[in-house]
């Protein structure tokens, strides 16, 4: 692999950047794989690449039936935060987090992690009685956060409104330092482009049709473009069609895929450098750095695998940004998008073994995954490495909907991404 | 947008005055007591989640408030018929 430095970029101007390395290769597929990796996007990649890069499995497939981090990676509106209420999601939010800190160098491609801090706000006495039992816990378990006061969070986000004259008047947020946006679409490729580097065989434009089991054990996966091919073990990464897959494999998961849209508006002048959602006024924003506000609410209420949602829920997003910001009424919005998002029962993911023997799924991730993705990846492929599930994976069994070992995230997950 | 026919008032109204329910059809287990809790959590949790021909439950929540059920495709969002409560759906996946 050609690493890029700043003396590369020096190097390749005087040939007028006509000659550089293509950032992975599209290569045929083998007939065998130790592990097969359906779906490319970040997680499915990351996965691959620390397959390869930790545990020495190089023998590995992803295959996509779009192109690399088309599906919800690139349709996300990037919010990496890990200031969840409950041990098992606050650990593994957090290993992503670490992970995040180190993630340009380790990848040697830039991801543009920027780590401006991120707002949850309290507009209820409830709001608030929850916000400071999460930011507790979360001290309580090494991650960074704060209370703030409104007039301290006036002194970060001053544009907002914080007085007293609104409809839901701000009571406080809870405020993550750590906690900031990146760069989607770079962090599918720096994986990609990692993991093709140790060998991994990227296969785009190649859609999983059927899972070929016998006697309760899976050998392999059907394609639409390359036939059968064979594997040792299945790493099932499809976000919103995870269902679809599972059924191929014979059983139901507890997963409703929905809708989920955003927007970006005209790019503007430097104007919010943070990143600021409310659960309660029921939106959040924060702005890229080319300018455009970044947009997003909850999901659409219907189920739904057509990539887009309706109306009112667009309207219902612009106006709670407008309620909390009066200065972004005449931004205009330039484009919207949805994805499909697999919201789980307690809005925490499933990362776990199957019914089928050698079959994994990592799914669930609904609203909030992207921000797990380097830590879902590495855990994931650890798992894979090994059959057994690592231990942060452990509690996000899809069995845990059986035996009642739920982890509610509904308060650190519901509108917050 | 979805323009829905609330079966209960006779009329199309606007996708804002209703709310989706989840999955239709789905018979609550005549002895909870007697349930194992990989039944009862199946019953509680697991879904069907179709892409393509799905039945569901919507409320008219800002009319009549009363269920109906809805055939739908959930790749192209279109609606195939509504039925009362107690009815069965007459457009099935294959
Ligand atoms: C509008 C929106 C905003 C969001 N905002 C945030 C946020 O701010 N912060 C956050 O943390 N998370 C956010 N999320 C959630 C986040 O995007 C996802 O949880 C995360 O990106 C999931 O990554 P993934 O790699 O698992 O899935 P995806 O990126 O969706 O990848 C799955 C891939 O599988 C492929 N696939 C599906 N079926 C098959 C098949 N049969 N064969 C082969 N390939 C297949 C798909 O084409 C797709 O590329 C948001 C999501 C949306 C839609
Ligand atoms: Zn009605």
């Amino acid at each position: 692999m050609q690493r890029y430095s700043g003396f590369g970029l020096l190097k390749h101007s005087l040939t007028h950047h006509e000659n550089w390395q293509r950032t992975w290769r599209n290569p045929t597929p083998k007939k065998e794989y130790d592990v097969v990796i359906i779906g490319g996007g970040g997680h499915g990649l990351a996965t691959a690449y620390y397959l390869a890069k930790e545990h020495g499995i190089t023998n590995v497939a992803v295959i996509e039936k779009g192109y690399l981090g088309g599906g919800n990676t690139a349709r996300n509106t990037t919010i990496v935060r890990s200031n969840y209420l409950w041990d098992e999601s606050a650990h593994l939010y957090e290993h992503a987090m670490k992970l995040w800190e180190g993630l340009s160098q380790d990848l040697n491609y830039n991801v543009m992690f920027s780590q401006r801090g991120v707002l949850n706000l309290g507009h209820t006495l409830q709001d608030m009685r929850d916000i400071e039992r999460r930011v507790n816990a979360n001290r309580l378990n090494g991650i960074d956060g704060e209370v703030l006061d409104p007039q301290q969070i006036k002194e970060i986000v001053p544009h907002m409104d914080c007085s007293d004259n609104t409809r839901y008047p701000i009571l406080g947020a809870s405020w993550q330092p750590r906690g900031g946006v990146a760069r989607h679409d770079a962090v599918a490729w720096g994986f990609a482009r990692g993991a093709d580097s140790f060998g991994v065989d990227l296969i785009q434009e190649t859609e999983v049709t059927d899972l070929i089991i016998e006697d309760g054990t899976i050998t392999g996966v059907k394609t639409n473009r390359y036939g059968d091919i064979k594997a040792g073990r299945v790493g099932c990464v499809v976000a919103g069609n995870s269902s679809v897959l599972a059924k191929m494999a014979g059983f139901e998961l507890p997963l409703e895929s929905h809708p989920l849209q955003a927007l970006v508006s005209e790019p503007i002048k430097p104007i919010l450098d943070t990143v600021v959602m409310s659960n309660h006024v029921h939106g959040y924003v924060s702005q890229s750095d080319k300018g455009d506000l970044v947009i997003g609410a909850g999901i659409d209420g219907y189920t739904g695998y057509g990539q887009r949602g309706s109306y009112p829920t667009i309207e219902h997003t612009v106006q709670a940004i407008v309620e909390l910001f009066p200065i972004f009424s005449r931004v205009r919005m330039n484009r919207q998008w949805g994805g499909i998002v697999d919201t789980c029962p307690d809005a925490c993911p499933i990362i776990s073994k199957t019914p089928v023997k050698n079959l994994f799924f990592n799914c669930g991730w609904g609203t909030g995954g992207f921000k797990a993705t380097p830590g879902a990846g590495n855990v994931f492929a650890a798992s894979l490495a090994t059959g057994e599930m690592h231990p942060l994976a452990e509690p996000f069994s899809m069995f845990r909907f059986h035996d009642g070992a739920l982890i509610d995230e509904h308060g650190a997950a519901g509108v917050a991404h | 947008m979805f323009h829905i026919y609330c079966p209960h008032c006779a009329e199309y109204r606007e996708e804002e005055e209703f709310h989706a329910a989840g999955q239709a059809h789905i018979a609550r287990p005549l002895d909870p007591e007697a349930c194992s809790d990989k039944e009862w959590g199946e019953y509680m949790f697991f879904r069907k989640n179709p892409r393509g021909i799905h039945h569901e439950l919507w409320v008219h929540a800002a009319g009549c408030r009363k269920f109906f059920n809805m055939t739908r495709d959930t790749q192209s969002y279109e609606i195939k018929e509504v039925y009362k409560i107690g009815e069965k759906p007459s457009v099935v996946a294959e």
